[in-house]
């Protein structure tokens, strides 16, 4: 079984604060679409298009048939655990670090025969498990046995709270408290056992629903932020960024305009300014305290989310400008991602489609709830994914992009959507 | 023969120097937290101010220090021309660039309104306060700015200087009768509040809705908004200094306001 995770103590501040040694983080073009797949929750291996052989590691060339027309597939991870391990010495100093680690091979129904590292659920006898793909510290594919059975506390176990970033203890900030997506973040990751939530509250003269009912919550200190104002941004991170151990990003402008339905470029302007502008602020003066404390304890500082829009990916007509505003977030995002990732630090895009809001008031359903979106982002933490495509719509504009584009584009052009 | 300074100037000058006659800012300084108008979400919004660096003494710029700033028209302590409303569009002399600079240099009258302001923020100046003004200060002159004091300005809390609850902005201002009276009785050069707008809080239930703006701008005069400081200003004689940037056909511009006050004692 696994031992709930305690409240940490206080950090002791005389000692220096540990630095992040990742695990080999190298891998070949064709091992990437493990990491691919598992940055997406999926544990996805190459199968044989030909003769329909399943394997691993990856490889370029069918194992049986020498076939190249290999396609990675979504594997249900069931196995059996054949031997176990205990790593007492390491050369490695990511492993050094967090020795004793434990290692088993499991056979998996599918076929192959795998190395993977063992959820402390799991004994050391020979049985059935689960395996599962989660992104390590190094942000690359590993594999993990789980037991068959969910047991409590799982997401406690040292190893798998390593390679996620479970909001249980730690302290979020919430950079926008005043929109029903924010109110119901700040509420789910409260429930999520997290330890402070800092809640950004941009012009406080502007009195919204919520708000107060949010300000009763132990867990919740609102906190003057305004990411369109550069200085309002360093204040904070002055006051408060050697805390924080996961930024959550769901300040954002969203009109529905294209480029004739409304005159001049103030709405673009202020949805640039928000949703593209107010992220890299937030990034420069947040993101060097986050990456200075990747190995500070259990709690340590480990992820940044953006909330971005399934219009990222292709424009959506009748909200264009906010569609293009969410691709330059995308993109940059991407940039955060790749400068995050040396230092440990795991950044999470969520593509939600139309959520249930203002601003969508007159679009007809499916629409995301901001408390779904708030959970999905909560369980996004807790698995270590990196990309969100939370709700049905979302997923089905996702299907049809990655299917093709092009048709995609023409499509949303039509009918919008 | 040397040329003579002209005497008043000359006086001016002295007067300026020997501090017998203070010069007055009536001007919040432009910060990023000053809070701007706020206009239903779906409407145009004027922009709040905002400044970056662009270096200081560093490798963007080794021996300079400078921002860039950005911000609307109606932002900070600001002028209005009276073609920021509909019902001055069309008058000659309008915008910032084209009214005339002699209009910049006038005196004005500080009606206190902050004994009733204590108690009501959502207070109306009245034609009967103007009259009880007029009955110990002498009649408001043809050309001076009626500035309503009412020590909104000591609001240093953001939220308090918007003073929004769900129906709305609770700040005060005059009431339509009073800029009536103001505009067509005394030919004033304009309104000065320090509030947010030189209309109420609640001045878009008055009728007609805003009518400083209205009956003001409609009738060729200015606004001046966000003053402060007006508490350092006697009743009658202080000389206004309030010119606007020159924008072309602008509407309005952040401004410094400076007052002119003879005599040490009020302070």
């Amino acid at each position: 079984m696994t031992m709930p995770l305690m409240r940490p103590k206080r950090k002791n501040p005389v000692l220096r604060t540990p630095q992040i040694n990742l695990p080999p983080g190298s891998r070949g073009r064709v091992a990437l679409g493990l990491t691919a797949a598992a940055a997406q929750g999926r544990f996805a291996l190459q199968t044989c298009e030909d003769c329909g052989a399943v394997q691993y590691p990856p490889r370029e060339a069918c194992h049986r048939c020498l076939s190249p027309r290999l396609r990675w597939r979504e594997q249900s991870g069931a196995g059996r655990l054949l031997a176990t391990t205990t790593l007492h010495h390491s050369n490695d100093l990511y492993f050094r670090e967090r020795l004793p680690w434990r290692l088993g091979m499991v056979q998996l129904d599918a076929g192959p025969s795998v190395m993977a590292h063992l959820h402390g659920a799991v004994g050391d006898d020979a049985q059935r498990v689960r395996l599962g793909a989660r992104l390590d510290r190094a942000g690359q594919a590993v594999l993990i046995a789980f037991p068959i059975e969910d047991e409590a506390h799982m997401a406690d176990d040292p190893m798998l709270r390593e390679m996620t970033s479970d909001p249980k203890f730690r302290k979020v900030l919430v950079t926008d408290g005043k929109t029903a997506v924010g109110q119901a973040l700040v509420k789910a990751l409260v429930k999520a056992g997290a330890d402070i939530v800092w809640t950004g509250h941009a012009e406080p003269w502007k009195k919204l629903p919520g708000m107060d009912e949010l300000a009763r919550l132990p867990q919740v200190s609102l906190v003057p932020l305004d990411v369109t104002n550069g200085r309002s941004v360093t204040e904070l991170a002055g006051e408060i960024g050697g805390k924080v151990d996961i930024v959550i990003n769901n300040a954002e402008v969203h009109r529905g305009f294209g480029i004739a339905a409304r005159r001049g470029t103030d709405v673009a302007r202020a949805e640039m300014d928000v949703n593209y502008l107010g992220l890299l602020r937030l990034a420069q003066e947040f993101g060097p305290p986050l990456k200075g404390r990747a190995a500070d304890g259990v709690t340590h500082a480990s992820a940044w989310v953006n909330l971005l829009s399934i219009y990222a990916l292709s424009n959506f007509p009748p909200h264009g400008t906010f569609s293009a505003s969410k691709a330059a977030a995308y993109s940059l995002a991407q940039c955060l991602r790749a400068e995050m990732r040396p230092a440990g630090i795991r950044v999470i895009n969520v593509f939600p489609g139309p959520i249930d809001e203002e601003w969508n008031q007159q679009l007809p359903p499916p629409k995301l709830a901001p408390a779904a979106l708030a959970n999905a982002v909560v369980k996004a933490l807790r698995d270590g994914v990196e990309d969100v495509y939370p709700g049905d719509v979302a997923q089905e504009w996702l299907e049809r992009w990655r299917d093709d584009p092009k048709v995609l584009e023409r499509e949303l052009a039509l009918n919008g959507g | 023969m040397p040329t003579q300074a002209p005497a008043l100037l000359t006086q001016l000058a002295t007067a300026l120097a020997t501090g017998d006659i203070r010069v007055i800012d009536l001007t919040q300084t432009l910060t990023p937290e000053f809070p701007q108008i706020a206009l239903p979400p779906e409407m145009g919004q004027c922009w709040p101010f905002r400044i970056e660096e662009v270096s200081r003494y560093d490798e963007r710029g080794p021996g300079w220090y400078w921002n860039n700033f950005s911000c609307g028209e109606h932002t900070g302590t600001h002028f209005d021309a009276p073609i920021h409303w509909i019902s001055g569009r069309n008058l000659p002399h309008n915008a910032v660039d084209t009214i005339s600079p002699q209009h910049f240099v006038a005196p004005a009258c500080v009606i206190d309104c902050s004994g009733q302001v204590q108690n009501d923020p959502d207070y109306l100046l009245t034609v009967q306060d103007i009259l009880d003004f007029e009955a110990v200060h002498g009649r408001i002159p043809a050309g001076a700015w009626l500035l309503m004091r009412t020590d909104w300005s000591q609001r240093r809390d953001p939220e308090a200087y918007q003073n929004f609850d769900e129906t709305g902005q609770h700040t005060p201002g005059p009431s339509s009768e009073a800029v009536q009276f103001l505009v067509d009785e005394r030919d004033v050069l304009g309104f000065g509040s320090e509030a947010i707008g030189t209309d109420a809080g609640q001045g878009y239930h008055l009728r007609p809705p805003y009518p400083c703006h209205y009956f003001m701008h409609g009738a060729g005069k200015y606004g001046l908004q966000c003053l402060t400081n007006l508490h350092l200003l006697p009743p009658t004689g202080a000389m206004l200094i309030c010119p606007p940037l020159k924008i072309q056909n602008g509407s309005g511009s952040p401004l410094r306001v400076l007052a002119l006050v003879q005599g040490g004692g009020l302070s």
